[in-house]
């Protein structure tokens, strides 16, 4: 173990008469890393003995059941429609936020964080009120033949709600810092918009869009509240991977339960391996902003 | 001629992102949103308040509250002594337990909640020693607060940690200098420091707390009056075809997250002109 008294790595220069002693300091590590294993490390582990309790081919049954797939294709297709729609936005208006002033651009700016503040629940519902049989459109679309609520369509409007702020968050306070420097000299020497925006903007930003892409997919995928309201709960046919959890834990199918749910916990750990590396390879290249990352 | 400001140059674009991003932030936030206040302004505030005032829906919201507040509590307390010593001491596995605290952000709270479920049920690693001490949790309000609490920590954590790791040493030298024993220096020096930053985790991890669902509902015994939180008993009236009514627990849930966001705001810029005039 490295002396304590210069921490490697942490540019913090050698504690001389400040510091815990040792005893509080030994206590105060083993609390920490008690909580850390018992909140949060524990329930991981508790998903894989679980999935794997029946042994290896129970699981892999679990995994290639009919159901279990089109739940799979389905929270892609939803992640795949939700995450580029919300990429497209985080662009849109971190250009217009950072790169211009306008009026109302504070209130702009805060109600984008609206959806981090909503019940997923209430999320959903929102939805159901303004597609539903009683709601405002609900006739119209009955009319029409269109079918939003407890099919494809809904769920990825849902999900696009809860994921809306993720890379938006990411990109403003970042383009805000770089300003609009290099983007006039770009424009000063005759290039066009779509050229300053690929060739110029981009590359300044690119890992955070990375970062906050990773993180909308994440929820993306794992959103249940919300795309519970309005899914049709059909095991097969509507079900997304957290809903067919659900529907398999409740009917007591523990261990198929926890196999799907152990695919949901890989996409977290391969999440939080790929927000690490893109940290790490973001800070190395200069484009970050630090502050505190809160989902 | 005028001089041109510095914040309006003529990059192109502007005319058409702030379009598109004003038309998509009202069709998938603003509109919808709208419905939920719309609806229950149906009732009129006295059918409101009808609704609001029985038995079920207020012990349902107090549950809520109370148990958000609690975990809320517990994630400060826990998240201090985590983020501190992540920010200040070096230990082997140290990163290892640095990239779990995300892991709550990153889970799906549906996998969160049957595992941590399981994990506090009666036959669980936890549950099972806890059971023969004669304490029960899952199913219980105590369920519900250690389910908000593993959707809390991180808030608390995340937001502590980079105060904790700008903190100048050297100001801390120079009370132990001056002959403030450790814990001094931490009440009078360090704390006053943190403590903006220990509430805004505090009050993130309320917020998300109070609508929390997937991670609570099936460690949660859902039992009307006693272990029913208020987005479950909302799902509940949904089902029930109580549109109204579900509206009108939403409002409740939606004003008490808001009023938490806009008092962190105003408090953040409170602090920011306080920095700039300083």
């Amino acid at each position: 173990m490295a002396d304590p008294k210069t921490p490697p790595g942490s540019g913090s220069p050698v504690r001389r008469r400040s510091g815990e002693p040792p005893v509080a300091r030994w206590a105060l590590t083993a609390v920490a890393v008690l909580t850390v294993v018992i909140f949060i490390g524990l329930p991981i582990a508790v998903v894989f003995t679980e999935a794997l309790r029946s042994g290896l081919g129970a699981y892999a049954a679990s995994i290639r059941d009919p159901n279990t797939l089109t739940a799979i294709r389905l929270t892609l297709t939803v992640a795949g429609l939700a995450v580029p729609l919300n990429l497209v936005f985080g662009l849109a208006a971190a250009w217009a936020i950072a790169k211009f002033d306008f009026p109302g651009k504070r209130i702009f700016t805060a109600l984008i964080d609206v959806p981090l503040a909503v019940s997923p629940v209430v999320a959903g519902m929102m939805f159901l009120f303004l597609f539903g049989s009683q709601g405002w459109l609900g006739s119209w679309l009955t009319a029409h033949h269109v079918k939003i609520l407890f099919a494809v369509p809904g769920m990825v409007l849902a999900t696009v709600f809860v994921t809306f702020p993720f890379v938006a968050r990411e990109l403003i306070p970042l383009m805000e810092e770089q300003g609009t420097e290099e983007e006039e000299a770009a424009l000063a020497l005759g290039a066009s918009g779509w050229q300053i925006f690929r060739r110029v903007t981009l590359p300044n930003i690119k890992w955070a869009l990375l970062y906050g892409v990773i993180l909308c997919n994440a929820r993306a995928m794992g959103e249940f509240g919300a795309v519970s309201v309005v899914s049709g709960h059909i095991s097969g046919v509507t079900n997304t991977l957290p809903l067919q959890v659900e529907q398999l834990y409740d009917e007591f199918h523990l261990t198929s339960a926890f196999s799907v749910a152990s695919l949901l916990s890989l996409l977290g750990i391969i999440t939080l391996a790929a927000k690490g590396f893109v940290e790490r390879r973001g800070r190395a290249a200069g484009a970050w902003t630090e502050r505190g990352e809160v989902a | 001629m005028t001089p041109r400001r510095s914040r309006r140059p003529g990059l192109p674009g502007f005319g058409v992102s702030l379009g598109f991003a004003m038309v998509y932030l009202s069709m998938i936030v603003l509109i919808p949103l709208s419905t939920i206040f719309l609806k229950s302004a149906a009732l009129g505030w006295r059918g409101l308040w009808g609704v609001v005032t029985t038995p079920r829906v207020l012990a349902s919201c107090r549950l809520s509250l109370v148990a958000s507040l609690a975990a809320a509590g517990l994630s400060g307390a826990l998240g201090l002594v985590v983020a501190w010593v992540l920010a200040r001491y070096r230990f082997p596995g140290r990163r290892v337990v640095d990239a779990f605290v995300d892991l709550p952000f990153a889970l799906p709270t549906a996998v969160a909640g049957i595992s941590l479920t399981t994990l506090y049920g009666p036959h669980g690693w936890i549950g099972a020693r806890l059971a023969s001490l004669g304490i029960q949790v899952a199913f219980t309000r105590l369920g519900i607060m250690i389910a908000l609490t593993f959707i809390g920590l991180p808030f608390v954590i995340r937001t502590l940690q980079p105060v904790l790791e700008d903190f100048d040493v050297e100001v801390e030298d120079a009370a132990a200098s001056l002959g403030a024993t450790r814990w001094e220096t931490f009440r009078r020096v360090l704390f006053p420091t943190i403590r903006p930053a220990l509430i805004t985790g505090i009050a993130l991890a309320f917020a998300r707390a109070v609508g929390e669902y997937g991670s609570v509902v099936f460690i949660a015994g859902n039992l009307p009056m006693r272990t029913e939180i208020a987005p479950l008993l909302i799902m509940t009236k949904l089902e029930e075809f109580d549109y109204a009514g579900a509206a009108a627990i939403a409002v409740v849930l939606l004003l008490a997250s808001f009023a938490v966001l806009v008092v962190l705001n105003l408090q953040m810029r409170v602090r920011d002109r306080d920095a700039e005039t300083a």
